[in-house]
């Protein structure tokens, strides 16, 4: 093996391992690993489990809030909720029929809603503004139009 | 009886010796690619109405609405295209490297080829009839018609039928070769066609256990998330296998076309090696933000998809080292005088060197997206479809087009004209420049948010939407200029097959570099593949035991379209 290809080799062995230290360093000493969740739920029965049987906002803490949220053809219950800047909101997600995504634009809040399980993400909202808020995975002919905003004042 | 069988076949090999080509064997692969280039002339179209109405300048009717195209788009483009070019491609390999197709293994690939093609049809047929709108990933608890999911067991038979031919050809042929290295491109082959196999079995056992009973009425509820999950484990692996086959004319055609040697025989094996066990084991990557996984878990499949990424970086040294030595020998001098030296107006290496330089950013963007967090930033926007653009539509599908320039001729006992390969370097050149467009531009509203998979929405004229408007036009001119790609291309595969002037052409495979001597560790393919097997349950055991056992209740099919 030539010495330079010795050189290059390590340096992409040593890429990847520092690529592996910085995720894994993030996901699990600062917790900011990626949405997931291990909660499961009867998708066929959504309406009459807690919490998702009343859909809402709630505050839980200071500026600290709780957002349950059903995803169906095509919309989220409940649309357009308003927030103060600041604000940190978890939501607790869950699809009434096919998968679902779920993003808001502009921030890095994005996550696969699946039925059957219970989908966390965690988001901080500093700067005001009306954020989109998304489907983002090809859920039927009404696809397109599954969208709702998120008003941070 | 026998005698005479076993003279005519020396004839034969003699014959082949001769001519180059075996017809019968040239004939199957001229099958293959017709459909394959056929799937990229539909495909592309199918591409070019996406496109223009992601730009907003086209309502698609509803008859032909625009997820059904995607679904088109996809099925023909990821499978069709690029699996029937796989084969035929690696199907001429064997022959050629290993004095011709056994019979039996002609008959298999004949096989392969009539059930893959019945099952594409039923595929193609249910698409258009907006039967199928489920895209190429056909999540449950969507549900296609059961016709559908039968052409998919079809199309699966088939590839089978074509591995197992292959593999039997390559056990023939290392019987009667004991203690020779297995030629280099049958060795690439044999890698491809394990992984091939591998992959398969997931999503066989996924429609036919899962999605088949389902779809029948047999059983009530579908568990959503191990079908999602098996599904992946097939999905990125068949990227990763038409990548393989990219490489190995990198590695094997690309030095002959520029009059060079092979690169390290033991290292391209160790390479090919490395591709092929840790290659099923990455599908987690794109599960990343879903639940139901734990957070180890993903983390494992990050790991494994990244150390493809080591492999791929071996590639791309060895590449260019190949490069440099070729263009030194015929004078080049300086730091990069050799460049000069390599043959820029040949399209057979123009087009493979544009699909190296590509997939230095889609491997690096790769990488990036892979990576945990990252992918909660990008994961289903439009930055992951400017990756696979760069990864499929640059690298694999323009090496596809510079072989497709002596591998026809070669087939079809005909010549490259001058003229021809000329047409070829623009045809190159115009995919380039369209691709890159394309890829810059997908890359960047995705990073700006606009989702894939989704029609052209303003989303009641959102700003953050609005912003996106100018990358989409820039998308809708990439695709009507890879329709114009696509259409010169199909013409030159037909101009190729049936008009050239008949004559004889290479089929180029690099000699090896004096005093290369390979490891014959290299070809215990029985522990290649337990070591895939190990890996594979390494990845997947725990993770899907899991999910039949701590299943949500079910899901019953849902047809929302």
């Amino acid at each position: 093996m030539h010495k330079s290809e010795k050189v290059w080799l390590t340096i992409s062995f040593g890429m990847i391992m520092l690529f592996m230290i910085a995720t894994g360093y993030q996901a699990f000493a600062l917790g900011m690993a990626p949405p997931g969740g291990v909660e499961l739920i009867d998708p066929q029965k959504v309406n009459e489990t807690a919490p998702f049987d009343q859909p809402g906002i709630k505050q839980i803490g200071d500026n600290e809030y709780e957002v349950v949220m059903t995803l169906q053809l095509f919309s989220f219950t409940p649309m357009e909720l308003e927030v103060p800047a600041g604000a940190t909101v978890h939501f607790k997600l869950t699809s009434k029929d096919v998968v679902h995504g779920f993003q808001i634009v502009g921030t890095n809040a994005n996550g696969m809603i699946v039925p059957g399980y219970i989908t966390d993400i965690t988001q901080t909202f500093h700067e005001p503004g009306e954020y989109l808020v998304i489907c983002n995975e090809y859920c039927g002919i009404g696809h397109q139009v599954m969208a709702t905003t998120i008003k941070v004042y | 009886m026998e005698a005479i069988n076993a003279n005519a076949a020396s004839l034969k090999n003699k014959a082949n010796e001769i001519l180059g080509v075996n017809p019968e064997d040239a004939k199957l692969t001229k099958s293959f690619l017709l459909v394959s280039f056929v799937a990229l002339l539909l495909g592309g179209l199918f591409g070019l109405l996406q496109g223009i109405n992601r730009a907003g300048l086209l309502e698609l009717p509803s008859w032909l609405n625009y997820y059904q195209v995607l679904t088109a788009h996809g099925l023909l483009l990821i499978v069709v295209f690029s699996g029937f070019f796989m084969i035929g491609y690696f199907y001429s390999g064997l022959s050629h490297t290993l004095g011709g197709l056994l019979p039996k293994v002609r008959k298999l690939g004949w096989i392969g080829y009539g059930l893959s093609m019945f099952g594409t049809v039923l595929v193609v047929i249910m698409v258009l009839m907006n039967e199928a709108t489920v895209l190429f990933t056909f999540y449950p608890p969507m549900m296609a018609h059961p016709i559908f999911y039968f052409g998919l067991v079809f199309v699966v038979l088939g590839i089978w039928s074509c591995c197992i031919g292959a593999f039997i050809q390559v056990a023939d042929w290392r019987k009667k070769h004991k203690g020779q290295h297995l030629p280099i491109l049958s060795f690439f082959a044999t890698g491809a066609f394990v992984l091939l196999l591998g992959c398969t079995l997931f999503v066989a056992v996924e429609v036919l256990f899962l999605i088949l009973p389902w779809s029948l009425g047999w059983v009530d509820t579908i568990n959503v998330m191990l079908a999602r999950t098996l599904f992946w484990a097939f999905g990125h692996t068949a990227v990763n296998i038409w990548y393989l086959t990219a490489v190995s004319a990198w590695y094997v055609i690309v030095p002959r076309v520029i009059g060079g040697t092979l690169w390290n025989d033991t290292l391209t094996r160790v390479v090919v090696i490395a591709l092929v066990i840790m290659n099923i084991t990455g599908g987690f990557h794109h599960q990343i933000v879903d639940p139901g996984i734990s957070d180890t878990i993903k983390y494992m499949h990050v790991f494994m998809s990244l150390a493809i990424g080591f492999p791929s970086l071996m590639t791309a040294y060895a590449l260019f080292v190949v490069m440099e030595r070729a263009g030194r020998r015929k004078g080049g001098k300086g730091a990069l005088g050799w460049l000069k030296k390599l043959p820029w107006g040949d399209v057979r290496f123009l087009a493979p060197f544009i699909a190296m330089l590509a997939f230095a950013p889609a491997g690096a963007g790769g990488i990036a997206q892979t990576t945990f967090q990252l992918n909660a930033v990008v994961h289903n926007t439009m930055w992951v479809v400017g990756h696979f653009h760069l990864t499929l539509g640059m690298s694999v599908a323009m090496t596809f087009f510079g072989i497709s320039y002596w591998l026809i001729p070669f087939i079809s006992g005909r010549v490259l004209t001058p003229a021809m390969n000329k047409l070829g370097v623009i045809q190159t050149y115009i995919w380039a420049a369209a691709m890159v467009l394309m890829a810059f531009a997908m890359h960047t509203a995705g990073l700006f948010g606009s989702p894939r998979r989704t029609s052209y929405t303003t989303y009641g004229d959102h700003a953050a939407a609005l912003g996106w408007d100018p990358y989409m036009l820039l998308i809708g001119f990439g695709a009507v200029l890879l329709t114009i790609g696509v259409l010169i291309q199909f013409y030159a595969v037909i101009h190729l097959m049936f008009f050239a002037p008949k004559g004889q052409t290479e089929f180029p495979i690099a000699p090896k570099e004096p005093g290369d001597v390979t490891g014959y560790w290299t070809e215990r393919w029985g522990v290649w593949v337990v070591l895939l097997i190990i890996v594979v349950a390494m990845a997947y055991v725990v993770p899907i035991v899991d999910m039949i056992v701590n299943a949500p209740p079910g899901s019953p099919p849902i047809r929302p379209w």
